[in-house]
């Protein structure tokens, strides 16, 4: 063979041996490390899978965080209108968590059907709505205030 | 009146630009010498007429003018005028206009410093970043116009900027990122008019090298402060979390830094030509794949602003425009510019494309992660999100097999190198590395393996360059003289890897080291963390110019000996009413001590805090500084700027060093 093709055959040996290593990797680390989206319908409907890490998004209900005296464990439910899904955190909240907000919130489901949650988004500036929550109204049928559309 | 002329000034920019996309490319094309002799006066004037239109933006908005929409809706009578300047990019409309600001400004520099250019090729730079001009102005002016007014009804007071880009790092970090991102722009043109003229040699790359290099700096910096300000100002002390848009900056670094070293290979031997073509065209379509992640409001991010579906169509038009009409020329004329030169296994060639790979397969995996979300959703199957531990998982590894890589680099030479030569080089560092890797750890008990991977990686990267800087001292007759045969490209690469196995230490260092706790606290509580006694004194009223807040206030004591005073606020922003958290820092080379204000539990004043040790987490950003340091150095060498009579062989090249 021509040492220029030898070569140029060696280089595509080798950038291939390269490429599947690190699609190897790819799959391997998109595999326990992908969680999907649930609405609070499809999670009370028994939809969502228990034990394995997925998000919920909604606005909280109003008159619904709980606080506890001694630490910082909080109780909450996430809403569309439509089902309420109950969250506990133990932690420090984004500054612009609040009722009748929206936000995300990525965890466990529990056996009780409570969202134990190690991670908890909200909006970031006033006019802002994550997208997931507007989704997710958009399929229960309520707007932001909880009125029927 | 003001912010008419800068609509007016916009306007004409974008008339401008279209010229300058069209008539010097035809006077290319047809040989017309006047048509072409026209570019680089019609690049200044781009830039002096999108510099009118923002000039008169940051008018608006330092004088208050709140009938113009955007002034209205992002800034207010309080803010402090450094923040109104800031403002006028904490938008969606503004950056656009900053974009082309910067855009204009690449452009004109590239008109006004290239003198050695020949005309012809000038005059196809230019024309393809006025095409790109073109397509920016007219996106701001048909889906964005930043001048828009609100008559009647102008409002008397604004609603203010987001208080989270009320914020120093917020006023140079968008600028900066800007300038790296566009800055892709200028080795795009040079890969564009090199394909159109069907002409790639040495010389080409020679014209590419310093631009590449100051835009990659700029970039390094622009991610650099962006990961700085999340890790104060965001209240949480992370600094990096594979956010979609902070993965937007850094698909174009990767690609960016493939890009620099093929370069490198191309200008010294003629080598991996089309190869470095194709990763320009790629680096610079990453940077406008960016843009569209960011602007389209498709992603959930600090930084999407209000989502308008119109605007994410015109950057996808645009991009697919670039991205496949850069690609289909590629495809028509990379056969006629490819190399027909051969290299050694055994060559800095080789390892050089040992980078290219690993940063390309990263950049790939990266985009990956970034869009197989989008990729889901759009064949409706679902939201998902794809997090850190995917990057960590894919990302981690990559870089562990660069590191031993870029150690060799140095000290690796040209053509054709021997094995037994490396081993001979490298024996000592070897060793020395290795008893870095076991020894320096065990500091910090508990020894983690982790870390003292890290520490052996990357003393061999310092030690293969301290080696190679050694024999090249060595070599000469004095030690003045040697430091003097040192070109600014060689010192720039030792300062730039440098940097890298800093970044790397202190990646890795304060991954693994930092403890963090969430506590609840009483005022005259003590807590005690990596050594530290953190005592909460009391909690307090503040104000500021246009916030007020409650500020807690910290005595941190080590060994009963006074360490810092440390006072962490949760500010109340008059106008909007949002809150935020200021984090108080005391910022060593070592360590960080963090401590942030959650929200007050229950009533007898306690609060929640969110107190952090970070150990050398300086090191990144130092190291981050490095590169771009290294890379600013390495574009001030006086060869690029050189005029050559005739074309140097490879030989000759080779002699100049790195």
């Amino acid at each position: 063979m021509h040492p220029v093709r030898k070569q140029r055959l060696y280089l595509v040996l080798f950038i291939a041996l390269f490429s599947s290593i690190a699609i190897g990797l790819v799959v391997y680390a998109l595999r326990g490390n992908i969680n999907l989206f649930y609405p609070p319908a499809d999670v009370a409907a028994g939809l969502a899978p228990v034990g394995q890490p997925i998000r919920v998004g909604g606005m909280v209900l109003e008159n619904s965080i709980d606080r506890a005296e001694d630490s910082l464990a909080i109780r909450f439910k996430l809403t569309d209108y439509e089902a309420n899904v109950e969250v506990v955190y133990v932690g420090i909240l984004p500054d612009l968590f609040a009722e009748g907000q929206g936000a995300v919130a990525s965890g466990v489901l529990n056996e009780d059907g409570v969202l134990e949650a190690t991670e908890i988004l909200a909006k970031h500036d006033e006019n802002y709505m994550p997208p997931e929550v507007t989704h997710a109204l958009e399929s229960s049928g309520y707007d932001e205030k909880g009125n029927a559309k | 009146m003001i912010p008419e002329f800068g609509h007016f000034a916009l306007i004409l920019a974008l008339c401008l630009a279209l010229i300058l996309a069209t008539v010097p490319a035809w006077g290319a094309w047809r040989g017309n010498s006047v048509a072409m002799s026209l570019a680089p006066s019609l690049a200044v004037g781009i830039l002096v007429f999108v510099g009118i239109s923002f000039g008169c933006l940051a008018a608006a908005f330092l004088q208050d003018d709140f009938s113009v929409q955007l002034v209205a809706s992002h800034s207010n009578t309080l803010l402090p005028p450094i923040y109104k300047f800031s403002a006028v990019w904490g938008n969606h409309e503004g950056s656009l206009v900053l974009w082309a600001l910067i855009l204009a400004f690449w452009t004109a520099a590239v008109a006004l410093f290239s003198s050695q250019l020949p005309l012809l090729v000038l005059s196809r730079v230019l024309s393809v970043m006025g095409a790109i001009s073109v397509g920016f102005l007219s996106f701001s002016l048909i889906t964005s116009n930043p001048f828009a007014r609100l008559l009647p009804g102008a409002p008397a007071d604004g609603a203010d900027l987001n208080p989270l880009l009320q914020d120093p790092g917020l006023i140079i970090h968008p600028p900066l990122l800007y300038m790296g991102y566009v800055g892709f722009s200028v080795a795009f043109a040079f890969a564009i008019a090199a394909l159109l003229g069907g002409r790639l040699d040495a010389s080409w790359a020679r014209w590419s090298r310093p631009w590449t290099n100051t835009a990659w700096a700029f970039l390094t910096l622009g991610i650099m402060l962006g990961s700085w300000w999340a890790y104060y100002e965001l209240g949480w002390g992370g600094w990096w979390f594979w956010d979609p848009v902070e993965n937007a900056s850094f698909m174009p670094w990767l690609a960016g830094t493939a890009l620099v070293h093929s370069l490198a290979a191309t200008e010294k031997r003629g080598l991996f030509k089309s190869w470095t073509v194709l990763l320009a065209i790629f680096a610079f379509s990453l940077s406008l794949l960016g843009t569209f992640l960011v602007r389209s409001g498709v992603l959930t991010s600090v930084h999407a602003f209000a989502v308008d579906p119109e605007r994410g169509m015109f950057i996808l038009v645009f991009l697919a425009l670039v991205v496949g009409g850069s690609l289909t020329l590629y495809a028509l004329r990379a056969p006629a510019v490819s190399s027909r030169v051969s290299f050694a296994w055994v060559s800095r060639e080789s390892l050089l494309l040992c980078n290219n790979v690993v940063f390309l397969v990263a950049a790939l995996t990266v985009l990956f992660g970034t869009m197989f979300p989008l990729i889901v959703d759009a064949l409706g199957m679902g939201k998902v999100s794809v997090g850190p531990p995917y990057f960590n998982a894919v990302f981690v590894p990559l870089m562990a097999l660069l590191v031993p890589v870029m150690g060799l680099g140095p000290v690796s030479r040209w053509k054709r190198d021997s094995l037994s030569r490396w081993r001979g080089e490298l024996i000592i560092p070897t060793v020395v590395a290795v008893l870095c890797g076991i020894t320096l750890p065990a500091l910090h008990a508990p020894y983690n393996i982790w870390v003292a991977l890290a520490v052996l990686l990357s003393s061999w990267l310092v030690l293969g360059l301290v080696k190679d800087f050694w024999e090249r001292l060595r070599s000469a007759s004095t030690t003045a003289g040697g430091l003097r045969r040192l070109t600014p490209g060689y010192c720039g690469m030792v300062i730039a890897h440098l940097g890298f196995a800093a970044c790397v230490i202190g990646i890795v260092a304060t991954s693994q080291y930092s403890v963090e706790h969430d506590l609840k606290m009483d005022p005259g509580d003590t807590r005690e963390m990596a050594g530290y006694n953190f005592r909460f004194i009391e909690v307090a009223e503040v104000s500021g110019p246009n916030f007020v807040a409650q500020e807690a206030r910290f005595e941190v004591t080590e060994d009963g000996v006074p360490v810092a005073s440390m006072n962490p606020q949760k500010r109340r922003y008059l106008a909007s009413g949002s809150v935020m958290t200021e984090a108080a820092i005391d910022a060593g080379l070592f360590r960080d001590l963090y401590v942030a204000m959650g929200e007050p539990v229950g009533d007898n004043g306690a609060w929640a805090m969110r107190l952090h040790y970070k150990p050398m987490v300086r090191w990144m950003w130092l190291g981050a500084i490095l590169m771009a340091i290294g890379a600013f150095t390495a574009a001030a060498d006086k060869r690029y700027r050189r005029q050559r009579k005739a074309l140097p062989t490879a030989d000759e090249a080779v002699l100049h060093g790195a």
